[in-house]
């Protein structure tokens, strides 16, 4: 992992293990923030270390930067029992955790390779019975972390009635709308608030602000979770919350909890405006991937790989 | 004028897309998007489109829901879905085949459809391989169902479905598919050995509309350059052009 720097700043911010309150109503105190602290440094091994077995973790789609080298560092850590809330798919990045046996739960609208095929250990684990699924559909993913951002404890959303998602769903609910005289029956989606939110963005600064240009997903994951933890390709000096034409795409360090850098941290995918997917590293690993020992000599490389 | 199957593919959709004010696509639904950029071209470009995740024609820029805001507020009025399986009352699947949750054959997901089948007004069905495989009398899974109950809020629906072999419409009442037309060297007897589900037809079907020697023009020229910004391999395999 050659993205590692030396420590820059003193008194490492420790991670403390999640309130077992998992309620908004427990007050600000499950929000772990960098705000206001001299931003210590971390790397890929810590910012591990701080998700929890068992945690739920929001991941963002495959376009939108997911944490691929962190991913690594968390398989690596032996991680157990995710429960992986995706905003609203993933791929790669949730193949390999699945393959890996470091995820319980899928909550998604749908994982896959994109145009390099299926998912295949979210599909092996799927006919295997080794995975709990969530199915639903794109719009609910996002409306559930909107609900968490609010702090309110659903979100109503149309559609979804009469399919076999919502059948499947005893979580959802359906209500006859109490603003309407006619009768009119809508889904109302729990808040889904993750433990932690993972993902890989361009910049941060010192103080622990993070911009993530167009991909605003990722404002409403750290608004909806209890713990952030970015990579980022670079720390700038600066303040990017001063910069008032980056601003409306920083995330301000109130929801971040902590930042590593890890150049090349979304690869094999892309990052949008830096780097493009790694299109025969992609192809590999679906070619490696379609089978058990496949996937472990990828992952015995892949590792071996990212450690030289 | 000699023409390749996904040009008429791509002319008959632009014909269900008229009067159409916003067309979005997907980025992975070359044939589909390509009838949206000549539908664009044809209406003087009353017609706007959107093409997720591309370079040139992507007109979101607030997050993963924002497509999904916009087509339940009615600002999108087109849009493509597919399925893995597609039934004769237009219920998608997406999900797998067998018992959810240990589906023998396992795809990716939903998607967006289970919001966007009940609130864009034209969604055209879309899937080149047609046979009994994917055609089915019932679905495994409901995605998103073709028609709702009354009383359920559905500004939205199945239009069309258009498969390599012809071109259907929906009925939304009768909640049946009627066969409107037979695409060149193709005939009834072979849409009826594929077909896993009934539908309705006439005593004489029709032959899809070949490409006017215009449109192949058109599509061939300005519009296989637009093509060529979100969708690069399908604009140099069948136009022959680079991005």
């Amino acid at each position: 992992m050659g993205a590692r720097r030396k420590p820059v700043t003193g008194g490492p911010f420790r991670a403390t293990p999640l309130s077992p309150c998992g309620a908004i109503a427990c007050g600000a105190s499950i929000f772990e923030t960098m705000m206001g602290r001299k931003m210590p440094d971390f790397d890929l091994d810590a910012l591990a270390a701080m998700v929890p077995d068992g945690a739920k973790v929001a991941i963002p789609v495959s376009r939108s930067g997911p944490a691929v080298a962190l991913t690594r560092a968390l398989i690596l850590r032996g991680v157990k029992d995710l429960h992986l809330v995706a905003i609203p798919t993933a791929g790669i990045q949730a193949d390999m955790l699945i393959g890996a046996g470091c995820v319980a739960v899928v909550e998604s609208a749908g994982i896959t390779l994109d145009e390099f095929g299926q998912a295949p250990r979210f599909v092996a684990a799927v006919k295997a019975g080794k995975i709990r699924l969530m199915d639903t559909t794109c719009p609910a993913l996002v409306s559930g972390l909107q609900a968490a951002e609010k702090g309110v404890p659903f979100f109503p959303m149309r559609g979804l009635i009469g399919s076999d998602l919502l059948a499947n769903r005893p979580d959802y609910k359906v209500i006859d709308n109490p603003m309407s005289d006619a009768a009119d029956p809508i889904v109302l989606l729990p808040a889904i608030v993750p433990d932690v939110a993972m993902f890989h963005a361009p910049l941060a600064d010192r103080h622990g602000n993070v911009w993530i240009g167009k991909a605003r997903e990722l404002m409403t994951m750290a608004h909806a979770a209890k713990r952030c933890l970015v990579t980022v390709e670079q720390i700038i000096d600066g303040d990017l919350m001063g910069d008032p034409l980056r601003a409306p795409a920083v995330i301000p360090a109130l929801y971040v909890s902590a930042i590593a850098v890890a150049e090349g941290g979304a690869a094999p995918l892309a990052l949008n405006g830096y780097y493009e997917a790694d299109s025969v590293a992609l192809a590999q690993y679906a070619a490696m991937a379609a089978d058990e020992p496949g996937f472990a000599a990828w992952l015995a490389g892949d590792t071996r790989a990212a450690a030289e | 004028m000699g023409y390749r199957p996904e040009e008429l593919l791509i002319t008959t959709i632009a014909r269900l897309l008229d009067g159409v004010g916003h067309v979005a696509v997907g980025v992975s639904s070359p044939i589909p998007g390509s009838a949206a950029l000549l539908q664009r071209h044809l209406s003087g470009g009353k017609t706007q489109v959107t093409v997720l995740n591309s370079k040139n024609l992507q007109t979101l820029n607030d997050g993963a829901g924002e497509l999904f805001d916009r087509a339940a507020q009615g600002r999108i009025g087109a849009f493509f879905l597919s399925g893995g399986q597609i039934d004769g009352q237009a219920n998608i699947n997406l999900v797998g085949i067998g018992d959810y949750p240990r589906h023998t054959v396992r795809w990716s997901g939903s998607f967006g459809s289970a919001m966007l089948y009940y609130l864009v007004p034209r969604v055209i069905l879309f899937r080149e391989e047609h046979t009994r495989r994917t055609m089915v009398e019932k679905v495994d899974f409901i995605s998103a169902p073709g028609t709702s109950a009354e009383g359920v809020y559905r500004p939205g629906g199945p239009y069309a479905l258009i498969t390599s072999l012809g071109l259907f419409a929906f009925d939304k009442t009768r909640a049946r598919f009627r066969l409107n037309s037979i695409h060149p060297g193709h005939s009834l007897e072979e849409i009826l050995d594929n077909t896993g589900f009934e539908f309705d037809r006439d005593e004489v079907i029709p032959e899809t509309a070949a490409p006017s020697a215009e449109w192949l023009g058109l599509l061939r020229g300005k519009i296989a350059g637009e093509v060529a910004d979100p969708y690069p391999k399908f604009a140099h395999a069948v136009f022959g052009v680079s991005a």
